[in-house]
């Protein structure tokens, strides 16, 4: 018996000593760099609910990115048509992702030769013959549109990480959750405005050459075929241009903001890989005092006249841009466009004041809370309640370690859950008091009323808290954030609580009854 | 010191039918509540955006509504928030950052044009798009109806299906009470609602635990007495710990309610009430249940209890006992 105390005992001293070692960094801040060095050196982490910061949901736009790529397909298709000489052939895009090609008769062999040479990933699902044309309607396999999206979602999320670590935030996550959106945690930012509006552009560049010809007040109604009319950044200022893009940013291997000269402000200046300075040379080559329309997600940021044929791959983007938004700019064309857009689909902002006010009414009410438990343990069970408010210390003590320990997130509805614990830890001691009390009611002896209580009382511990426990594990399944925060303090909660409130005192009787016969017990 | 004397014997079984009519109609009127006007749904649930602000100085909720209403943002619900005097207002907007862009940005102009760039705070801006709303609803009423037909399963499993029928039937009635004194209360329901519903389904069954499990010792011990009075003797017997377990947690939730802050408070009221549900739906709502199973099919279930698995597992930790005083 003695020894089986003292092997307990140790043990409980060495949990304890391993708590404080995990526990040790999150209260004291200014440690030794010989701690960090050999021993756990992580504080409690915050949630973005108490420290502050952003909790963003994209969703992915991945029918666009499919779209998209059918339009890709769509202007190869009619450019090999075009080369190989098949004429009287019309394709147009229908139904969002299917490409409809109508030949007549004459040529039905040759396209469909064609589509099946060069367009392999391209299934015919419908043919229909009716007055001499033939009309296919062709859509990407199911693989290929299930791979198309994976990889616009993948895609955007590589964008985005790119984006947001040149924007510098520190340990952002950012995380592919579910079918087509993306997670993303900015802790402790102080623009969050500012951040979304760098995470969400799709930042799409392109440069289309502006029709001259057009009268922008006739094309505002209604556009010449092949015309588009976009607005400058205001909104406002009507541009009508050849809806046909002569280069995209795909090119850009770098942009930088530059300072402006005299009156102007900074301008950012993109840098082209060797292709795209090959094809820039050409279109301001074949274009000269023209104008060259820079629009980037469907606004013309400038359209300036080309002045002569540009080499060496250098564009220039002006519009009076102040400083951030030229930085900010120069970030998203860094960092490539989005394969389909992206849209807010969740956001949770809180302020660090905010949060640090959460912090401390948590702490309040944690005080305030578990010193009403402790108090009432002592007046109602006396001694047995002294012992179940020593466990219910020891409990706090290894809940927080485990938390730190495991790196799990701190929220607010987290400390409401170690509040509430605090309420709950003594469930276990107050069955195990009320078992014993009535064991000596019925005159057995101290020591056999100890006995019976644990072992009587146990059954149905365990059971409450498996219960307890089980609804934890639903909620952490279910959660999000800071919900997931109040699943994990409950379900590691309901373990230490068994683990002190049970075992632990246990060793407390085990041991006195070992070292005297204990005739007279306090509860 | 002892709340419940030893001895005690309040015969409870005795009101239930008084129980089960009040507490039916009480949940047949929150139901009834429930399909025709719906809960108040927070932006988690409905989508939509919710705005903490606070203000540097006193200002009024039309003073706030006046300078947000160059927004234009449709239905606006303004309403104090945080302690008095502090200042602080909870905005609620029908649309979400998706639908109006720069919503912060937009929010931090207009008020800037009334109280100044230093005048007020922006605290918190929660934004959920509608689909996403959705599907946190369904995914948040599934894992409430799952949890407790878990916890039904698992007493099924402990003690017996009668018991896990009845402990189910009394957690609906604790879920559905809390529903009820929420949307009284005029709390909106959010994802904290639902972690404490859930919690309040964990935790409310653990009553039922603890009267199951002394049914379960006393038909072993006492063979005459018919399970009416079984069961009544095994509540009294247990009414001073149903009520400490329940009270200690009580305790700290009042102290969560009261000292918490605003975020955390509706998740304590209805933390506080499912826990108090909790001890009067074991007492007067899930031992009518076996009593009723019981009294269909009396014959057959008396004498089939004792040779229950139960039993067997009760006499393994009776050897234990033993072994242990002669130790």
């Amino acid at each position: 018996m003695q020894r089986s105390v003292a092997i307990r005992s140790g043990l409980f001293i060495l949990a304890t000593l391993v708590a404080l070692v995990y526990l040790t960094p999150t209260f004291i801040s200014n440690l030794p760099s010989w701690w960090s060095e050999y021993l756990p050196a992580d504080r409690i982490h915050l949630g973005l609910d108490l420290q502050g910061g952003s909790h963003l949901v994209l969703e992915v736009k991945v029918d666009k990115a499919i779209e998209n790529n059918i339009e890709r397909i769509k202007t190869d298709l009619i450019n090999l048509l075009r080369e190989r000489g098949i004429s009287g052939v019309s394709v147009e895009r229908v139904k969002g992702t299917q490409i409809e090609v109508k030949s007549p008769a004459a040529n039905v062999e040759r396209v469909r030769g064609l589509l099946k040479s060069d367009f392999a990933n391209l299934e015919i699902i419908d043919t229909q013959t009716s007055g001499g044309t033939t009309d296919f309607f062709l859509t990407l396999s199911k693989e290929e549109m299930r791979s198309l999206r994976d990889y616009a979602v993948d895609q955007s999320l590589e964008t985005i990480r790119n984006r947001i670590d040149q924007f510098g935030v520190s340990e952002p996550t950012i995380v592919r959750e579910g079918q087509q959106e993306i997670l993303i945690q900015l802790p402790g930012i102080q623009d969050p405005e500012r951040a979304k509006e760098i995470i969400g552009k799709t930042a799409l560049l392109e440069f289309k050459l502006v029709d001259d010809n057009a009268n922008i007040e006739d094309a505002v109604r209604n556009p010449p075929p092949g015309d588009e009319v976009l607005y400058g950044r205001d909104g406002k200022t009507p541009y009508v241009l050849q809806a046909r893009a002569l280069m995209t940013g795909e090119y850009i291997i770098d942009a930088r903001v530059r300072p402006g000269q005299q009156l102007q402000g900074p301008y950012v200046e993109l840098i082209l890989n060797a292709r795209g300075a090959r094809l820039f040379e050409q279109i301001t080559a074949a274009n000269v005092k023209r104008h060259l329309a820079i629009v980037l997600d469907n606004r013309v940021y400038s359209a300036p006249v080309i002045q002569e044929r540009i080499g060496g791959g250098r564009a220039s983007i002006t519009g009076s841009f102040d400083i951030k938004e030229a930085r900010d700019l120069a970030i998203i064309l860094r960092a490539g466009a989005l394969p389909a857009p992206v849209e807010i689909a969740e956001e949770r902002t809180v302020g660090p004041s905010l949060g640090s006010d959460s912090i401390q009414q948590g702490i309040i009410s944690f005080v305030v809370g578990s010193s009403l438990v402790i108090i009432f343990m002592i007046v109602y069970y006396k001694g047995a309640g002294v012992l179940a408010d020593v466990a219910l210390i020891f409990h706090i003590l290894f809940l927080l370690a485990i938390l730190a320990a495991f790196k799990a997130v701190l929220t607010l509805p987290g400390i409401a859950g170690i509040v509430l614990i605090a309420g709950m830890a003594v469930d276990a001691n107050v069955l195990i008091n009320e078992r014993i009390r009535e064991e000596l009611r019925l005159g057995r002896s101290v020591r056999a009323a100890i006995e019976a209580g644990y072992e009587r009382a146990l059954p149905a511990i365990i059971d409450t808290n498996v219960t307890t426990f089980l609804s934890g594990v639903i909620l952490f399944q279910f959660g999000t954030g800071p919900i997931k925060g109040f699943a994990v303090t409950l379900c590691v909660g309901i373990l230490t609580t068994v683990v002190t409130a049970v075992y632990m005192t246990r060793i407390y009787y085990d041991w006195r009854m070992s070292t005297r016969k204990l005739e007279h017990i306090s509860i | 010191m002892e709340l419940i004397k030893p001895g005690t014997n309040i015969p409870f079984t005795k009101y239930r039918r008084v129980a089960v009519v009040i507490s039916s109609v009480v949940n047949l009127a929150v139901l009834a509540v429930l399909f025709i006007k719906g809960p108040n749904l927070g932006v988690d649930f409905a989508g939509g955006t919710v705005v903490q602000l606070r203000f540097a100085q006193k200002v009024s909720i039309p003073d706030v509504r006046q300078a947000l209403g160059q927004l234009g943002t449709g239905d606006t619900v303004i309403q104090d928030f945080g302690q008095q005097g502090s200042n602080e207002f909870l905005v609620r907007l029908e649309k979400t950052s998706v639908e109006l862009g720069a919503l912060g940005e937009q929010l931090r102009s207009s008020l800037t044009q009334r109280f100044g760039p230093k005048g007020f705070e922006i605290r918190r801006i929660e934004s959920v798009g509608p689909k996403v709303g959705s599907e946190l609803r369904q995914k948040g009423t599934w894992s409430i109806i799952a949890a407790t037909i878990m916890m039904g399963i698992y007493i099924w499993f402990r003690f017996q299906l009668r018991f896990g029928v009845g402990a189910v039937i009394a957690l609906i009635h604790d879920v559905l009470v809390t529903v009820g004194a929420l949307m009284l209360a005029g709390y909106e329901f959010d994802l904290t609602i639902l972690a404490a519903l859930l919690t309040v389904v964990g935790y409310s069954v653990n009553d039922t635990v603890i009267v199951c499990d002394r049914v379960r010792e006393n038909m072993r011990k006492v063979k005459r007495e018919s399970l009416e009075s079984i069961i009544n003797t095994s509540i009294n017997e247990t009414l001073s710990r149903t009520i400490i377990t329940t009270g200690t947690a009580l305790l700290v939730l009042f102290a969560l309610f009261l000292l918490g802050g605003g975020v955390i408070r509706p998740f304590a009221f209805a933390l506080l009430v499912g826990f108090f549900s909790g001890v009067y739906s074991t007492i007067f709502i899930a031992t009518p249940v076996v009593l009723l199973w019981e009294k269909g099919t009396r014959k057959r279930l008396i004498p089939e209890v004792r040779s229950q698995k139960p039993a067997v597992r009760d006499q393994k930790s009776e050897v234990r006992l033993r072994k242990s005083e002669t130790k």
